[in-house]
């Protein structure tokens, strides 16, 4: 019996059959001949039915699929068999060029020319790339890349997924993710919590697998095993049971003793929205206004934003909704806002500062809020990320109060933002800790790194430590709203897990806000502790000198969590 | 060589959808259609049935384009491409 151990990400514990996700198709070396037993005339009809082949499979996962991902499919499958791709390819044969290398250039000079349009056709350079890919899989007699078509749910396994990747999972066929890669706040933990996956990540090994294996994942341990023991089949069939009592939250966000900590939903959008409000969110901690603008080479206009606005108002009638006013750069660029030639993209202008380089935006958009906040019976609040001094706050603060907002606030996510959170939130209304780029910074490591995923885990004490640095800069600043201290939320993943949601709590935390799946796991973890359980065990974590050992010593005091499985 | 202008009906102008159903239905042609933006060189006029052609080409709603074809069956098969590209394909 084969075993191995990586980091949860996602609770869960469950049986089924691996499916290796196959590698990234390797780039043919750089001037590969055609082979001296080949003529260009049988390269190019090889190329031909290969790309016929790429074709077909893509025209039949396209005819099982609908709505927008039926289209996509469709116009990738043309894109296989295009002549503009196929008779530069040929070109390139003729001239000597083996078939893979070929079609491997005239790929990446269409997909540049794409890339150059700018907008809808910048998003179909990776298409062709994508085909490329396919085609050269063909070509090799190797697996297409990407996640495999299955019609019977497997696990899957795969080095790391990327964002492009959750277009293609089907969450009614994949069961589980594991990854040998990747940290626990990379792409695969993301898109694992928000389609509630259970998932592993950083399993070093377990790309070595054989498809069609048997294994158990237990999202919660970070624990994968070929061949289920027993117990372990009893394990997976409890879940399978209380997972779903797991589904449902009450809507009443309290630990034991009656302390109030209401659960937010992180959303994206209306339908994220509405969907957020069936599961019985409190509110929304953290609404990303970036859809309004992604996809787009110009700024939407204010009438376009307070309607997509408002719609998100709307599902939360009376309820406190936080917007984040758009926060572009780095993982998210805008071609009117953003230098994609930056040296180092997570230190450059992103976020608030873009109003450095392009002024007029963000007024722009606080004007759409307060219209929208007008028109609807939500209680607004807004947020500018990535504050870095209480100058920035103060000015944030003013074109609020220009744009006729009431109450305005900082995302807390760059360390000397939580190191100087007294003065800071002396020029806003509340503060709202971003714990994904706050553990990024504070450890200085990139989230997406495999290596670093050590590093990156919000368990780290020194980031607990920023986390009450902050609760206690807003106590010492005073009264908020209503006379309390200023409220100091939370809205990464952090919140999301649990046994870290009880420690925020106890460091002092007021609201926490999450993807909508954890809302019930969350509040039902908070509901077995009291105010003063929590204090004690955010003091244990303090003190851990690991997060490793942060996270072990507390998980040992909530028996709870062995027992739901989270 | 029989040609026809047609003006750009999708909403979302020849991208995506619309492409994909026009190279397609291109495609099917028993001859060679070329299309081009109105008022620029026949000879820079792209191939109709490639839809990366039909991106880069990026005719956007209300534009005009040419359609040339050659051989038997050209007239019919460039009145039914006009007729594909003079409809909403964005509303069906």
């Amino acid at each position: 019996m084969q075993n191995f151990q990586g980091v949860g990400v996602s609770p869960g514990r469950i049986i089924g059959s691996v499916r290796q996700m196959p590698k990234p198709v390797s780039e043919p070396p750089s001037g590969e001949r055609l082979g001296a037993d080949v003529s260009p005339e049988d390269a190019v009809a090889g190329l031909k039915a290969a790309a016929q082949a790429v074709h077909d499979e893509l025209k039949g996962r396209a005819d099982t699929a609908s709505g927008d991902g039926k289209a996509v499919l469709e116009a990738t499958a043309l894109m296989a068999k295009d002549t503009m791709l196929l008779k530069s390819a040929a070109k390139l044969i003729n001239a000597g060029s083996s078939a893979e290398r070929a079609i491997w250039e005239a790929g990446a000079s269409v997909s540049e020319m794409l890339h150059n349009l700018g907008g809808y056709m910048a998003e179909r350079a990776t298409d062709v790339l994508d085909v490329r890919a396919r085609i050269v899989a063909e070509l090799r007699g190797v697996p297409a890349p990407g996640i495999p078509a299955s019609d019977t749910p497997f696990i899957l396994v795969a080095e790391d997924l990327a964002p492009a990747d959750t277009a293609t999972l089907n969450p009614a066929v994949v069961l589980a993710l594991v990854t040998s890669g990747g940290g626990p706040q990379s792409h695969t933990a993301i898109i694992a919590r928000s389609l509630g996956l259970p998932a592993v990540v950083a399993a070093h090994g377990v790309d070595s697998v054989a498809d069609g294996s048997e294994v158990y994942v237990d999202g919660a341990a970070g624990f994968v095993a070929v061949s289920p023991s027993e117990e372990q089949r009893a394990a997976a069939r409890a879940w399978a049971e209380t997972s779903a009592t797991l589904a449902e939250f009450d809507g009443n966000g309290t630990t034991a003793d009656g302390h109030l900590v209401p659960l937010l939903a992180n959303v994206g959008g209306a339908k994220d929205a509405v969907a957020a409000a069936a599961l019985g969110a409190q509110g929304v901690g953290l609404f990303r206004t970036e859809f309004c603008f992604l996809e787009r080479d110009t700024e939407p206009s204010v009438d376009e934003q307070a309607a997509a606005y408002k719609a998100v108002f709307d599902a939360f009638p009376g309820k406190k909704v936080v917007l984040r006013t758009l926060d572009a750069g780095a993982d998210k660029p805008l071609p009117f806002l953003t230098d994609a030639t930056e040296p180092n993209p997570a230190l450059g202008v992103r976020g608030y500062r873009t109003d450095f380089t392009t002024p007029g935006v963000l007024e722009r958009q606080l004007e759409a809020i307060a219209r929208a906040a007008s028109e609807s019976d939500a209680d607004v609040w807004v947020m500018a990320p990535m504050i870095s001094t209480a100058a920035e706050a103060g000015r944030f603060a003013s074109l609020c109060a220009a744009a006729g907002i009431q109450t305005p606030g900082v995302m807390v996510e760059v360390p000397s933002a939580a190191l100087t959170a007294a003065t800071v939130l002396r020029e806003v209304g509340f503060a709202s800790l971003g714990t994904n780029d706050l553990t990024q910074y504070a450890m200085a490591a990139d989230r997406q790194l495999g290596p670093l995923a050590e590093l990156n885990t919000p368990w780290q004490p020194a980031v607990l430590r920023l986390v009450q640095l902050t609760v206690e800069g807003a106590a010492q600043e005073g009264s908020g709203r209503e006379g309390d201290p200023k409220p100091v939320g939370v809205c990464g993943e952090a919140a999301a897990d649990p046994a870290l949601a009880v420690v925020l709590t106890g460091l002092g935390v007021t609201t926490l806000s999450m993807t909508a799946r954890s809302l019930a796991a969350v509040g039902t973890v908070l509901k077995t502790v009291t105010l003063e359980q929590a204090q004690e065990l955010a003091r244990l974590a303090l003190s851990a000198p690991s997060a490793l050992e942060a996270r072990d010593w507390v998980r040992a005091k909530l028996p709870v969590l062995e027992e739901l499985g989270l | 060589m029989p040609e026809r202008t047609a003006t750009i009906a999708s909403r979302s102008g020849l991208h995506a959808r619309p492409a994909a159903l026009f190279a397609e239905a291109a495609g099917e042609q028993p001859v060679e259609v070329t299309i081009a933006m109105h008022g620029e060189p026949a000879d820079d006029a792209l191939d109709a049935a490639s839809i990366l052609s039909l991106m880069t080409l990026g005719a956007a709603k209300g534009d005009v384009v040419v359609l040339r074809a050659e051989g038997d069956g050209a007239d019919a098969a460039l009145d039914a491409l006009v007729k594909l590209l003079e409809t909403d394909l964005d509303a069906e």
